[in-house]
């Protein structure tokens, strides 16, 4: 699971959904694996006004990436290289292949195998 | 100026919404003068010969695009239209090398009546050598006969002349031919409903799918849509209840999930994002705009089951402690799931797609139905989604349709008087729920159908 993809979701359970402490799902116990991708700065320009920048931040952190800067690139910032360099390795490039996502708001913990992550409830969550 | 796009003679009512859709894109001006099902050959209107090049060039169901320089249903009318239309254009061809081709198209001519025609278009005067390999420019004569199948559908008589003649100069060729390498007998990783090849890239097309967008199909399989989004240039992401079905067996994973094989296979790798095992009625995503398409091909509950998450019974199964652990944490442990209504499920899609997509972001949903509903078939809609187009995929005894749909932006409403509104949801059987999966097991069992195909 890409760190874009764990910025998009939040915690599968209905209840959860109003709670700000349900987003972001926390990462425990991850591996991480670095791939190789093209950089694709129009992707980058379009996508990032979407993400949660408050949650990247957490996640980054948690990953063991360097603090991001407190507010989300925009504009001129995003024709600088090495700003979607960074954006790219961290959203694109940086894939938890093992692991956990947790809750912050129920406290359930969805599990990462082989990169992917696995939303569905048990019974008496749906 | 007018141009004369080469449609493939096959998908017919794909054919049309897929040149708008490129068209919108692309964002060029793209008025129809002359569509016709049964036939290949369709005069567009376009601002200039980029337009026309940048259109086809990006068409799956378009074979190639030329100039009009005339039309006639005589040669007579045609000679007469090349003259009045495209005098203006001969000075600029006089020194070209150049090669002249009659394409007969449902019709046969022989060489020495090739000869001929080719003669009675002496008056363009070009002076240039002819040259059949590689020339500068290539001018087309096309014949259009009436098919033996328009006879037998709506009674055209055939006639052993043509019924209307083009004449004009080729431009572009379309993306055809990524069809053949897309290919399933080629695909690296296919599953038993992979989409094929060409309606998937069809699809793609419909959505809008393009460099710097982000898909999703929620019912993702062995990932078909997926591919086809990403070989136009979009991200896409994908998930499924089931996660059999892109993550592969442990033979058919090497490196990763199976599915990947088919990204790397086109090249594509860095196109892909991410699959996840979800279900559409429990999504983990965030309840905000974050995707610019979605293409799926919900399950119809015949071949693979429909099924979300939930009990037959609906009680709750209380967690257990296993070993000092709860049960849903531990390996191999299934959570319990129920079926589900056909139609409930396009309505959570339909849904699930307002909340998600940008705004002008595209919903492409296939939907299959039973022959005997196709006159007044119900498209589900949603007040928030325009529907853009109505695709039908005929099949002996059923076909399939495929929806494109728009998401309005905040302050539009789509008029949904003719939409369906009755709901499937509740119901214990499969059966009960799902008029399709009854239609069509009827009629097998009557034994009306046509065996399936292998």
């Amino acid at each position: 699971m890409k760190v874009i993809t764990a910025n998009f979701v939040t915690c599968a359970v209905k209840e959860c959904k109003t709670s700000a402490a349900s987003f972001p799902l926390h990462f425990q116990d991850a591996e991480l694996e670095q791939l190789e991708l093209d950089l694709q700065p129009e992707f980058i320009r379009n996508v990032l006004p979407r993400v949660d920048w408050d949650s990247l931040r957490i996640t980054a952190t948690e990953l063991g990436f360097p603090a991001l800067p407190e507010t989300k690139p925009e504009g001129d910032a995003l024709n600088d290289e090495q700003t979607l360099k960074d954006l790219h390795r961290l959203l694109l490039e940086t894939s938890v292949v093992e692991g956990k996502l947790v809750c912050g708001n129920c406290g359930h913990q969805y599990v990462i195998k082989e990169g992917i992550a696995n939303f569905l409830l048990p019974s008496h969550l749906v | 100026m007018e141009y004369l796009v080469r449609l493939a003679q096959c998908h017919e009512t794909f054919r049309q919404p897929e040149l708008e859709a490129v068209a919108t894109l692309l964002g060029i001006d793209l008025e129809i003068i002359a569509y016709h099902e049964y036939t290949p050959f369709c005069v567009v209107r376009l601002k200039d010969e980029a337009a026309a090049r940048a259109l086809v060039a990006r068409c799956i169901l378009a074979k190639d695009v030329l100039e009009l320089w005339g039309q006639g249903r005589t040669y007579d009318d045609l000679h007469a239209d090349v003259q009045q239309r495209s005098r203006h254009l001969w000075e600029k061809y006089r020194q070209v090398s150049y090669a002249l081709a009659v394409d007969c198209f449902s019709g046969k001519r022989s060489t020495a009546k090739k000869t001929e025609i080719f003669e009675s278009f002496g008056y363009l005067g070009l002076e240039g050598t002819v040259r059949l390999k590689g020339p500068d420019e290539q001018f087309h004569v096309i014949e259009e006969y009436v098919t033996d199948v328009e006879q037998h559908s709506i009674g055209t008589e055939l006639s052993s002349e043509p019924r209307m003649i083009y004449f004009g100069r080729w431009l572009a060729k379309s993306q055809r031919d990524v069809i053949l390498t897309h290919t399933l007998k080629k695909r690296k990783y296919i599953s038993t409903t992979s989409m094929d090849a060409e309606l998937s890239l069809v699809t793609a097309n419909l959505a809008l799918a393009a460099p710097g967008k982000i898909f999703f199909d929620p019912f993702v399989g062995a990932g078909s849509f997926l591919v086809a989004a990403s070989h136009f240039g979009a991200l896409t992401l994908g998930s499924d209840i089931d996660p059999r079905a892109f993550r592969g067996k442990d033979h058919e994973r090497k490196d990763g999930m199976a599915m990947l094989q088919n990204f790397k296979q086109y090249n594509i790798v860095s196109q892909f994002i991410d699959a996840f095992t979800s279900d559409i009625t429990n999504t983990p995503w965030r309840d905000t705009q974050l995707l610019d398409g979605i293409v799926c091909d919900p399950p119809y509950g015949v071949r693979e089951g429909l099924r979300v998450l939930g009990t037959r019974d609906g009680k709750v199964i209380e967690p257990v402690i296993i070993d000092g652990e709860l049960n849903y944490y531990r390996k191999g442990y299934i959570p319990p799931k129920k079926p589900y209504g056909f139609e409930a499920l396009q309505k959570d899609v339909l849904e699930f797609a307002v909340r998600r997509l940008v705004p002008n972001g595209r919903l492409a949903m296939w939907m299959p139905t039973a022959s005997d509903e196709s006159k007044s078939f119900p498209v589900p809609m949603h007040p928030k989604l325009e529907v853009i187009s109505v695709c039908v995929q005929p099949f002996h005894n059923w076909s399939r349709r495929l929806m494109t749909y728009r998401r309005l932006p905040e302050g539009e409403v789509s008029d949904t008087t003719l939409g369906r509104n009755k709901t499937d949801g509740e119901g214990v059987s499969a059966d009960d729920l799902n008029a399709f999966r009854v239609k069509y097991n009827n009629r097998r069992a009557l034994g009306t159908d046509q065996p399936e195909t292998k």
